[in-house]
């Protein structure tokens, strides 16, 4: 099928055009505040008020130093998915997987955490980091071989897959993979002390995966800087243009499904082995959707994508705040995720007429 | 596994389910093949079904009448089909992301309005369904009549929708226009057709049916609301909409393999197959992969689908 047209963005084909990502910067900031009046207006229409709801928000998110740093820990799956979405996008390859790519780099991790035995801890937890990357890989490859080779729409089969890892991930934590004695709990054994991953600061969440998380993103700068890059850049733009000059479009999706899949993968790794140690049913709590948005509002740039997965993980940890303090929704969160990509989308258009 | 259970009466209510299941996918899909004739692709069906489920039983629960539900779901349906239609058609975004957009706005909303309108509670608020009806004569006629002809009246509509569809798409003026809009819009533009009100219509009615869809859940079927309970059912519509190369009445078909495949889910945990629960749930989802990638290859997409339309652009 034919989606060539309409790039996502405009700064996407230049990773360091100034300009353009300023241009960038302040319109989805516009996009983002609008965003936000609605879901007050929202709240103002049902009777809530909007500006305490938004006050605990900001409080729960920055308030205190403890707060800050969980923002910090939930931008690093958002850091993670939003790198891996960028390459798939940027190709046009509508790769809307990452929760499943997550949960079964979890599931492949924690597998080699709980079963390889007898290694010393630092190559068990490099093996266990490969593990996760190559599970989300893999998940990710069935839609990516899919697509490549037999057209078959990859929203579709991506999203399905998700479902179907969802309910792999009940499977296994309710049967093969279940704690004996974890009182019928549907979660697996803790993984071994020694492959919990180093806090970085004292008596908080946040752990080495965030170094990790923006390692991704100085990798994912460098790799559109390189000859792979610039060809995913061709076949993103176009198809035909890419096969008169002889690039191999079905690799190119391969080497992009596979990429994408990994970094969600490792995703999946860094919530089991900096926060929950397990492996538990709520391991993606929705950060692989989550994780498009955040990309798409930074313009599917590396560093577009950094300030916006700050400003998400902050609407995230404000949110959970929100809900508990000020007795508002968390799908406030949601709304306004949905407000973003939207605005977003049209900002060209809206932009166009407000300068005329 | 309990090979006893196995009689006649338990296959015809396998079939009889298969074709409850298929209901709501059907609704979304017969709207998906109108919007997709148009040359839009809709991929936040999704989103929109669950904002129809909680309208369509917001509005039942408020009034006591589920036609009324039906009417809310169906308006708001059509709303988040315009929606659609100024980013896609008006704003000219990208197809894929938009959809996405409306499925996260569409979830996010319905969850929050829900919880706006009725507060945390132990117990969920429930509404009474619309009643089995069997049809006179048809429904006395053995096994078809069961599997057939004893259902809700949204079962009925969605037969008698199918007949519409299907004279609207091929006997009417409107659909010829409608289909040469998706499949060459300059061609289209000349004939003085307007492109950009044609591809609204298709997205208006595509929004409406798949709010009915996703109404179907709460008014004929469940009789609550919860979030994200259409768990796919608009992603599985629009691989419906692919199998059933934009026709309505092959889409009927395509509805049915999956309802099927939900339904013989249901029935092997009755029969207490040797397979667990949640890896049997993951049956329609894989139903779906497989079906996708068997047509894929040979599905002919309108012309100008999913590439928005600029008069004096190429």
């Amino acid at each position: 099928m034919s989606t060539t047209t309409a790039t996502p963005d405009r700064a996407a084909r230049a990773p360091l055009n100034w300009r353009a990502l300023w241009d960038n910067v302040y319109q989805a900031a516009l996009a983002l505040g609008l965003s936000l009046l609605v879901g007050g207006a929202l709240l103002l229409v049902s009777g809530r008020d909007p500006i305490a709801a938004y006050r605990s928000l900001y409080y729960g998110a920055f308030g205190t130093t403890d707060r800050f740093t969980e923002t910090l820990v939930k931008a690093t799956p958002l850091l993670f998915v939003a790198v891996s979405v960028s390459l798939c996008f940027r190709a046009q390859v509508w790769n809307i997987g990452a929760e499943g790519q997550m949960i079964l780099g979890a599931i492949f991790s924690t597998w080699v955490a709980l079963h390889i035995k007898g290694l010393p801890t630092l190559p068990h937890l490099a093996l266990t980091f490969v593990a996760g990357a190559l599970g989300g890989a893999l998940w990710s490859l069935i839609a990516g071989v899919l697509k490549a080779y037999l057209q078959a729409n990859e929203v579709i089969t991506t999203s399905m897959l998700n479902y179907i890892a969802v309910y792999l991930l009940a499977y296994l934590v309710r049967g093969p993979m279940m704690d004996p004695q974890g009182f019928n709990f549907p979660q697996s054994r803790l993984i071994p002390d020694e492959l919990e991953l180093p806090r970085l600061i004292a008596r908080t969440r946040l752990n080495v995966s965030f170094i990790i998380a923006l390692v991704a993103v100085v990798l994912a700068l460098l790799f559109w800087r390189s000859t792979w890059g610039r060809r995913t850049e061709i076949v993103g733009a176009s198809r035909r243009v890419a096969e008169h000059v002889g690039l191999s479009v079905p690799r190119t999706v391969l080497l992009v499904t596979a990429l994408s899949g990994a970094l969600a993968g490792i995703a999946g790794w860094g919530e089991i082995f900096g926060l929950h140690f397990r492996l538990i049913e709520e391991i993606t709590r929705g950060f692989g959707t989550l994780g498009i948005v955040v990309a798409l509002l930074g313009g599917l740039n590396p560093i577009g994508m950094t300030i916006s997965a700050f400003l998400f993980a902050a609407l995230v940890v404000g949110g959970n705040a929100m809900e508990r303090n000020a007795n508002v929704p968390f799908a406030l969160v949601d709304v306004i995720q949905g407000c973003v990509i939207l605005l977003v989308l049209s900002r060209a258009y809206l932009f166009k007429r407000a300068s005329s | 596994m309990n090979w006893d259970l196995i009689t006649v009466s338990f296959v015809v209510g396998v079939l009889a389910s298969a074709v409850r299941w298929a209901t709501p996918i059907l609704y979304a899909a017969l709207g998906e093949v109108f919007t997709e004739r148009a040359g839009i692709l809709n991929l936040g069906l999704e989103g929109i079904m669950l904002m129809g489920a909680l309208s369509g039983f917001v509005g039942a629960y408020n009034t006591g009448s589920l036609w009324v539900g039906l009417l809310i779901a169906a308006l708001v349906g059509m709303a988040m089909g315009l929606l659609m239609a100024f980013v896609s058609v008006t704003a000219k975004a990208n197809q894929v992301v938009a959809g996405l957009g409306i499925t996260i706005l569409g979830g996010g909303l319905s969850t929050l309005l829900f919880r706006l309108f009725f507060g945390l509670r132990t117990r969920p608020p429930t509404i009474k369904t619309f009643k089995v009806h069997s049809l006179p004569l048809l429904g006395d006629i053995p096994i078809v009549g069961e599997v057939l002809f004893k259902h809700n009246v949204m079962v009925y509509l969605i037969f008698i929708l199918v007949g519409v569809a299907w004279m609207v798409l091929y006997r009417t003026r409107f659909g010829l226009a409608l289909r040469a809009v998706g499949e060459r819009p300059e061609a289209a533009d000349t004939r003085g057709l307007n492109v950009t009100a044609l591809r609204y219509i298709g997205l208006m009615i595509g929004g409406a049916l798949a709010g009915l869809g996703g109404a179907y859940l709460p008014l004929a079927d469940l009789g609550i609301f919860w979030t994200q309970m259409t768990a796919g059912r608009g992603f599985i519509a629009v691989a419906v909409v692919v199998f059933s190369r934009w026709d309505p009445v092959r889409a009927l078909w395509g509805a049915l393999v999956f309802g099927g495949a939900a339904a013989l889910q249901t029935a092997l945990q009755t029969l207490k197959a040797p397979i667990d629960s949640e890896l049997l749930l993951m049956l329609p989802y894989i139903v779906t992969i497989i079906v996708l990638v068997g047509i894929s290859r040979r599905a002919e997409f309108p012309g100008a689908f999913a590439v928005p339309y600029s008069r004096g652009e190429k």
